[in-house]
């Protein structure tokens, strides 16, 4: 009894054939994982399967019955529901009433609104799949983890046969991870489908009883679950051997104390968490890894440390000399190199030329009054490509027109050059597809070979533990060490909160 | 009693405040919606003058010629908000840049002029123009008479109208669905709301409510026409919107707050009353309101507390990358 059936889909974008003749079969009662580098194409599958995409050939049958769906709305009503990266919820509405929006059967299709008739529904269908949430509470007030599960609820309570989440567990710690895990097989038991869309090997070992790989817009492979092993579907998915265990690096941290944080507070300006008495230090050709989920004052931390974000108590010194607060040059002056984690909109100026980007923070020096050094930029430029196995057309390209591991490389091109003493990359190599990756990591372990402090801000534990010599862990602000670089199931529990230690100043050295 | 300065302040805020609350609670509904329409002064002056017009040209009984007059005008500001909603939903233009140019357009130095001059509607005495429809007797019932039973039926009808309103956002399924459209409208889009739809509509809504507030000074406080009648009182509404945090019972607040403002100094000066230049204040206060509010909300942060719209002045387009 196959529940989601694609036969010959395929979607062509200006440029680019997103999918390829794809046959795709998800079954009743199970969890079916989709697997591929960024740009293999699964997200566009997925926008198929759930009404946002019509194929340009090929077709969808569920339960044998062909499809076809003009919007979301129709793949709804089919019984297709997809949790998306962004949640799709109305941040001002209570659960309930974002169950009743665009409800066509239930209480919602009455002219007149009572929100109150779901809340019963809502405390069963929590209760059964323990998805436990208020039915009153507004979106606003809720963990991300919770609006995942309003997501879940949601598609629930429409009466989803397919489920499709994508990336579900990008925004949750391990223990959320584990609990959504259980609340999918919950949903498979009773003979309905989930998709669980990840480039994530591990989480696929452990949720999924089949798994189909995709790459470059082609299903590579279909497998059973439990016949694969993570090096063969990495294989699958990058079309060659990859080495996925650990990267360590050869070099031993020697050299003294470059960066050092002290009892630094900075506010926040969102609804992310400020940043209080961050102190730490981190030596020569040390990398040292902040681990945590994000929105928990990693941003607050780097941005602070960069001078981007004026501190309100505490003292940066990089080199030993005393960063000014609040004042960006200052600090780049002194050595220090920032990767943001917003790549595309502070890591470069999107629609300036590559060598204008490769330029931006080095084109004081050296210059002729206020004229810029038009060849020097070009050079650089080219430099920068070759050296970092930029893909890109050419100097002149404009940054934005590159793929996000492109980007990256323009940006640490930036960062490294000059005088590197101290580096922040935070997320550095979040979005980017498996060779980008790799590329990405090699570079920052190099940096800390030659004897730069490196403060690695990463939310992805398998990165951290292939590159850090130390770990902190974030959780609400306050930083605290690992004892162990490599004790996963201590990170864990400092990641959701548990056993924080309660001073306001952990020290970490 | 009916003539103490408090109860006289309050009948006339009445009387000045309801154009002031035509415009806000059609802009509300724009707003809600996520279009920001900075439009309302100019599709006012034009609803103004075609209300005028109408009643000019129609020879009917005089309760038929003032209906079909507030009709011309809803039908002449709902034209003029079809330009805005053309441009900023279909071409999702800048909303700002959109309505400042439609207020430019129909405003005191263009259209509404052209039309009043060209049609020769200036200095014209009304044949007809609203009245208090109840006997007199019942208005010179202490308080209440003045207040309640001597205002028109654009009076009355306004106050239908916030509570349909009000009832229509918070309690029914299309209201449901026009603030999820002007709080996130990709989550509508998913859902099968069609977000191009309820934006047209209430902007279309809105801009009739708008020409409806301009025949308010047409026919029934003025009652005439004059080029620029309306003087101001748009952008006065548009900021009401935001006082009364996007909602229309409190639309009804502000706007008769504003109304007894402007009374007021004529009222002192009849009563032999001085307190310096009170003409001056009250007739800047909703002015220097109006643009501290205006700033105010081009500032997120406040915004978001003051309650507005999450996704107001945010052109929509349906995410497919």
């Amino acid at each position: 009894m196959a529940t989601i059936t694609l036969k010959g889909v395929t979607k062509r974008f200006p440029g680019v054939v997103a999918n390829n003749d794809v046959d795709f079969e998800a079954t009743a009662g199970e969890v079916h994982a989709l697997l591929g580098e960024n740009g293999a194409g699964k997200s566009t599958l997925s926008h198929i399967m759930s009404g946002l995409y019509r194929p340009d050939e090929g077709e969808i049958r569920l339960d044998g019955v062909p499809q076809v769906f003009h919007s979301p709305r129709d793949a709804i009503d089919a019984g297709v529901c997809m949790v998306h990266q962004h949640f799709r919820l109305v941040d001002r509405f209570t659960v309930a009433e974002n169950l009743i929006l665009g409800d066509r059967r239930g209480v919602g299709r009455k002219f007149q609104l009572d929100p109150g008739a779901v809340v019963e529904q809502v405390r069963t269908l929590g209760e059964r799949y323990r998805l436990p949430v208020d039915p009153r509470a507004r979106i606003w007030q809720l963990s991300v983890g919770e609006r995942q599960r309003v997501e879940i609820l949601k598609a629930l309570y429409e009466e989803a046969k397919v489920l499709i989440l994508d990336e579900p567990t990008a925004v949750l710690t391990p223990d959320e991870a584990d609990t959504l895990f259980e609340t999918l097989r919950e949903i498979v038991a009773e003979g309905r489908t989930v998709i669980f869309i990840s480039h994530k090997l591990n989480e696929v070992k452990a949720v999924s009883d089949r798994v189909t790989v995709m790459r470059a817009g082609r299903v590579v492979a279909t497998v059973p679950t439990k016949d694969a092993t993570p090096q063969s579907l990495a294989s699958l998915m990058v079309g060659r051997e990859l080495d996925v265990t650990k990267r360590r690096r050869s070099g031993v941290p020697e050299g003294g104390a470059v960066l050092e944080v002290q009892d630094v507070w900075a506010p926040s300006y969102r609804a992310t968490t400020s940043l209080k008495g961050a102190e730490f230090t981190v030596n020569g050709g040390e990398i040292v890894a902040v681990a945590g989920v994000a929105g928990n004052g990693q941003r607050e931390l780097a941005e602070a440390i960069a001078g981007l974000r004026p501190r309100t108590r505490g003292t940066v010194r990089i080199g030993g000399r005393a960063v000014r607060n609040g004042d960006p040059r200052h600090a780049y002056r002194a050595g220090l190199g920032y990767v943001p984690e917003d790549r595309l909109g502070t890591g470069v100026a999107p629609n300036l030329s590559l060598s204008m980007n490769v330029e931006l923070k080095s084109h004081r020096d050296g210059t002729l009054g206020p004229f810029l050094r038009m060849a020097r930029m070009r050079e650089r430029a080219e430099a920068a490509i070759e050296t970092y196995e930029v893909k890109a057309p050419g100097p002149h390209a404009e940054a934005a027109t590159l793929s996000g591991g492109n980007i990256q490389k323009i940006v640490l091109a930036r960062e490294f050059a000059g005088n590197l003493k101290a580096l922040i990359a935070a997320s550095p190599t979040r979005g980017l597809d498996v060779s980008a990756v790799d590329t990405v990591q090699r570079h920052i372990a190099e940096a800390a070979d030659r004897g730069v402090a490196v403060l690695l801000i990463s939310e992805d534990l398998d990165e951290i533990l292939a590159l850090a010599d130390r770990v902190l862990v974030m959780y609400e602000g306050r930083l605290t060490p690992v004892e162990r670089r490599d004790d996963v199931n201590r990170i864990g529990v400092l990641m959701a909160g548990g056993d924080v230690d309660d001073s306001p100043a952990n020290t970490a050295t | 009693m009916n003539n103490s300065l408090l109860v006289v302040l309050i009948a006339s805020g009445i009387a000045y405040g309801t154009p002031l609350l035509y415009g806000a609670l059609g802009e509300l509904l724009a707003e809600r919606s996520g279009v920001l329409n900075l439009g309302v002064e100019g599709m006012m002056l034009v609803g103004a003058v075609m209300g005028f017009w109408a009643e000019q040209r129609v020879h009917a009984g005089a309760a038929l010629t003032l209906i079909i007059a507030v009709l011309a005008a809803a039908f002449a500001g709902m034209v003029m908000s079809a330009i805005h909603a053309f441009l900023v939903i279909t071409l999702r233009a800048s909303q700002i840049v959109s309505g400042l140019a439609l207020t430019i357009f129909a405003g005191a130095a263009g259209l509404s002029s052209y039309l009043g001059s060209d049609l020769n509607l200036a200095d014209v005495p009304a044949n007809h123009s609203f009245h208090a429809i109840f006997p007199s007797s019942m208005q010179s019932w202490p308080i209440v008479g003045p207040i309640i039973f001597g205002q028109d039926p654009l009076v009355y009808a306004s106050w239908v109208l916030v509570a349909a309103i009000a009832y229509y956002l918070t309690r029914t399924r299309p209201g449901l669905n026009v603030r999820a459209v002007g709080e996130a409208p990709g989550a509508a889009d998913a859902m099968g709301i069609n977000v191009v739809k309820y934006r047209y509509l209430h902007v279309l809504a809105g801009g009739a409510l708008a020409g409806v507030a301009g025949s308010t000074f047409t026919l029934a406080i003025t009652p005439q026409w004059v080029s620029g009648i309306t003087g101001g009182a748009g952008w006065i509404a548009i900021a009401l919107v935001i006082f009364a945090f996007w909602r229309p019972e409190l639309c009804l607040v502000g706007a008769y707050f504003f109304g007894a403002l402007q009374a007021l100094a004529p009222e002192l000066q009849a009563r032999n009353i001085n307190l310096g230049p009170t003409e001056l204040w009250t007739n800047t206060i909703p002015y220097v309101a109006t643009v501290i509010v205006l700033v105010l909300v081009s500032w997120r942060g406040a915004r978001r507390r003051l309650g507005a719209p999450a996704a107001l002045g945010v052109p929509y387009v349906r995410e497919e990358a």
